[in-house]
């Protein structure tokens, strides 16, 4: 059965932000757009004035399933993923067992399917068990479902290992993301190094642990012609670094995340593990830098980094609790309030941001747009009223976040994944 | 006086509390002066001593404290395992159900206090803890340098050695800034982090210009972790750099005093003869120390109301 939908704004182009739209939804595509359109037989759904956005799509994000189900598993990932406005996520491949063969990448896509109400990506990883010694069989776990080739955040030392997958992977058309960290740098460190790891008196990770390793992977990914994609850049000379790159016009791009954005490794002071992330919170100057980077179209993606674990695992002394943030219903209203509501961004740039870029990244090419012939992959959102972070009512198991407390715009009032309302 | 009810480091303290600890502490050596060295501040208070790193000097001065206040004291080191981090909040937990009044804690992750006092009605005293703080041996070396220079204000201090890896450094540096002192920081670039600047300190690479003119210099422990290859090419290279020996004392003032935590490597971080001389103090402060830790536990236990 078709499904309108009536009054809705559409803040980006090519609509008007002045006017109201209806949508007209038929077999989980959307078939039309336009002003006051006939109901004919379809059923009505009437938004009410509020704003409708493309689903976000995240390409940064942890479910945990299979082997960690007690921190997040498949339906209460979907079920935050919801809430935040999420209608895809990826998977990062560091499950137990990591996914590196195509069973696991179907055991993923089956339960996603049986479980999940939103779209569920799967990255495979480049290496067996992510340990950057034995390149997994990229191909065959293609055929099975996976969108990129992923590191799974454990940085490759070998920097042969990675020219290989970046070739391998140039082979399938497939995006290679990694997470940039030179492990001898970052050593012990659980915090950014600075003033604030040195009053805490916790060992530090500098930033060039993080910069070099970017470096060399676009030197590679240039020199191999592969696409590379940067995973949550957090400081101003890894933003420096891929600008420049692209100005030479390597085919690379990057994400970063609002808290890397937002709070400064100030956030950890008084040893709040809430805010203990890999890579860490910078400074104020890689805030900035991060900002310059966003508006200027330098980073091309917002992720999440949702990496959930237990509150209780947080509740240890900082050098031994988990890295992790709580962060899928927090990512978008975050943005939103920060960056559009701001000026200092659009909705327009905002939606490139969280759907359009890694929809076309992931060559996702029915989703990541509000158009005729897409996939009806969309949030309703209510922008006009503001509310406080409260970590209490997170739908993920992982129920802390650094940001509580904090008064933000951008509440979904509800998803439409397929054609259909999801509660 | 907004003494909390624990007491993590000498960051979070005013110079008023700061020097309000050093007074307490001065009355406490006229107790341990009397034939009965007992005052009855404690009484009817437990101390439990919770140690997850080796301790002689530490743990001994916190007890002789504890009983010199007479309180009851507990030793828990036996029953606790450095490595069971979990059960740090467990074994807080079960202290607390014994109705214990004081935990001194010492442990090689740094907040680990801190996390502790979340769990606990006790009041918990840092006695060290990782790379952080430990304030308690930093209360005694500001004690020493009170009585032997007077006063804080536009004292010359110089601190040599390991800065990364040394709680006791940081704590000595939060003290000394906070009461007017001029400190002066040298060690090796691989052992400083650029950053102490910003806590109000200068860095120098030679250790000569850091001595120049000094007070008081005070000397850091080589730390096992500085030992591995990563952080110093050789004890030689670093006697020759930043060693305190007479050659360097020389560029201090004449009454200049050299400190040092103890066990010190001698003719590595001071050579024997400075270590042998009388300007040399080393581990022979047990009285301070003690009066130290009598002051701040008779401090904590005011601020629960009673007994000031």
């Amino acid at each position: 059965m078709k499904l309108l939908l009536q009054h809705g704004k559409l803040p980006f182009a090519p609509f008007s932000a002045e006017k109201e739209y209806d949508l007209l939804l038929d077999n989980g595509v959307i078939e039309k757009i336009g002003e006051n359109l006939p109901v004919g037989g379809a059923r009505v759904l009437d938004v009410n004035h509020q704003t409708i956005l493309p689903g976000f799509i995240d390409m940064h994000c942890n479910i945990c399933d299979p082997g960690y189900e007690y921190w997040e598993d498949i339906p209460s990932v979907s079920q935050s993923a919801l809430r935040g406005g999420y209608t895809a996520l990826t998977c990062a491949p560091n499950t137990n067992p990591t996914v590196d063969n195509k069973t696991v990448v179907e055991y993923i896509v089956s339960k996603s399917r049986a479980l999940s109400k939103v779209h569920i990506y799967p990255y495979g990883s480049m290496s067996i068990e992510c340990k950057g010694e034995h390149l997994a069989e990229m191909g065959e776990m293609q055929t099975a479902g996976i969108v990129a080739i992923s590191d799974g955040d454990q940085s490759v030392e070998n920097a042969a290992f990675l020219r290989n997958v970046l070739r391998y992977a140039k082979m399938l058309h497939l995006p290679v993301i990694t997470h940039c960290e030179d492990r001898h740098l970052s050593g012990k460190g659980v915090m950014n190094e600075g003033l604030t790891s040195l009053r805490l008196g916790l060992a530090g990770m500098p930033k060039e642990a993080e910069e070099i390793i970017v470096a060399r992977n676009i030197i590679l990914a240039e020199a191999v012609g592969a696409r590379l994609h940067i995973a949550h850049v957090s400081t101003r000379g890894s933003v420096e670094l891929i600008r420049e790159a692209k100005k030479r016009g390597a085919d690379i791009t990057c994400e970063t995340s609002p808290h890397y954005f937002l709070l400064t490794e100030e956030a950890v002071d008084g040893y709040t593990t809430f805010a203990k992330v890999n890579p860490p919170l910078r400074t104020q100057s890689d805030m900035e830098a991060l900002l310059e980077g966003i508006a200027d179209g330098t980073i091309d993606v917002i992720s999440s980094s949702h990496s959930p674990c237990g509150r209780d695992n947080k509740e240890k002394t900082f050098d031994v609790a988990p890295y992790g943030i709580s962060s899928l219903e927090t990512a978008f209203p975050l943005s939103y309030t920060t960056l559009v509501k701001s000026g200092m961004i659009s909705m327009e740039r905002l939606m490139e941001l969280m759907s359009g870029n890694p929809a076309q990244i992931l060559g996702l090419e029915k989703k990541g747009r509000i158009a005729e012939g897409m996939d009806a992959d969309f949030v309703v959102m209510n922008l006009d009223q503001s509310y406080e972070i409260d970590p209490e009512t997170f739908a993920s198991k992982a129920k802390f976040s650094p940001f509580a407390g904090k008064t933000v715009w951008g509440r979904v009032a509800f998803t439409v994944i397929g054609g259909k309302v999801m509660e | 006086m907004g003494f909390q009810k624990d007491l993590f480091g000498l960051e979070e303290l005013s110079p008023e509390e700061i020097r309000y600890l050093l007074r307490a502490a001065d009355t406490m050596k006229y107790v341990l002066r009397q034939k009965k060295q007992k005052a009855p501040h404690l009484q009817g208070k437990s101390v439990i001593l919770l140690f997850y790193e080796p301790s002689a000097r530490g743990k001994l001065s916190f007890e002789l404290a504890a009983q010199h206040l007479c309180a009851n004291v507990v030793d828990m080191t036996g029953s606790s395992k450095a490595d069971s981090v979990s059960s740090l909040q467990d074994m807080g937990q079960l202290i607390d159900q014994m109705g214990a009044d004081f935990i001194i804690l010492r442990h090689g992750m740094a907040g680990a206090p801190k996390l502790l006092a979340k769990y606990v009605e006790a009041s918990v005293i840092n006695a060290g803890d990782g790379y952080h703080e430990n304030p308690g041996q930093a209360l005694l070396d500001l004690l020493t340098i009170q009585e032997r220079k007077g006063s804080f204000a536009g004292l010359k201090v110089a601190v040599i050695g390991d800065i990364l890896h040394s709680r006791l450094a940081k704590s000595d540096i939060w003290g000394l800034t906070k009461l007017g002192a001029e400190v002066r920081v040298s060690g090796p670039p691989t052992l400083v982090l650029p950053e102490v600047e910003r806590l109000g300190v200068q860095y120098f690479y030679d250790a000569s210009e850091a001595v120049r003119q000094a007070d008081v210099i005070l000397t850091t422990r080589l730390e096992p972790e500085s030992l591995d290859g990563l952080y110093l090419p050789s004890f030689d290279e670093y006697k020759q750099f930043f060693r305190i020996d007479e050659k360097r004392i020389r560029l201090a003032k004449p009454d200049v005093i050299i400190m040092h935590p103890g066990p010190v490597r001698k003719g590595i971080e001071i050579s024997q003869g400075v270590v042998n001389s009388s300007s040399c103090i080393i581990n022979d402060q047990m009285a301070n120390s003690v009066a130290v830790r009598m002051a701040m536990l008779y401090v904590l236990s005011s601020v629960g109301g009673g007994l000031l």
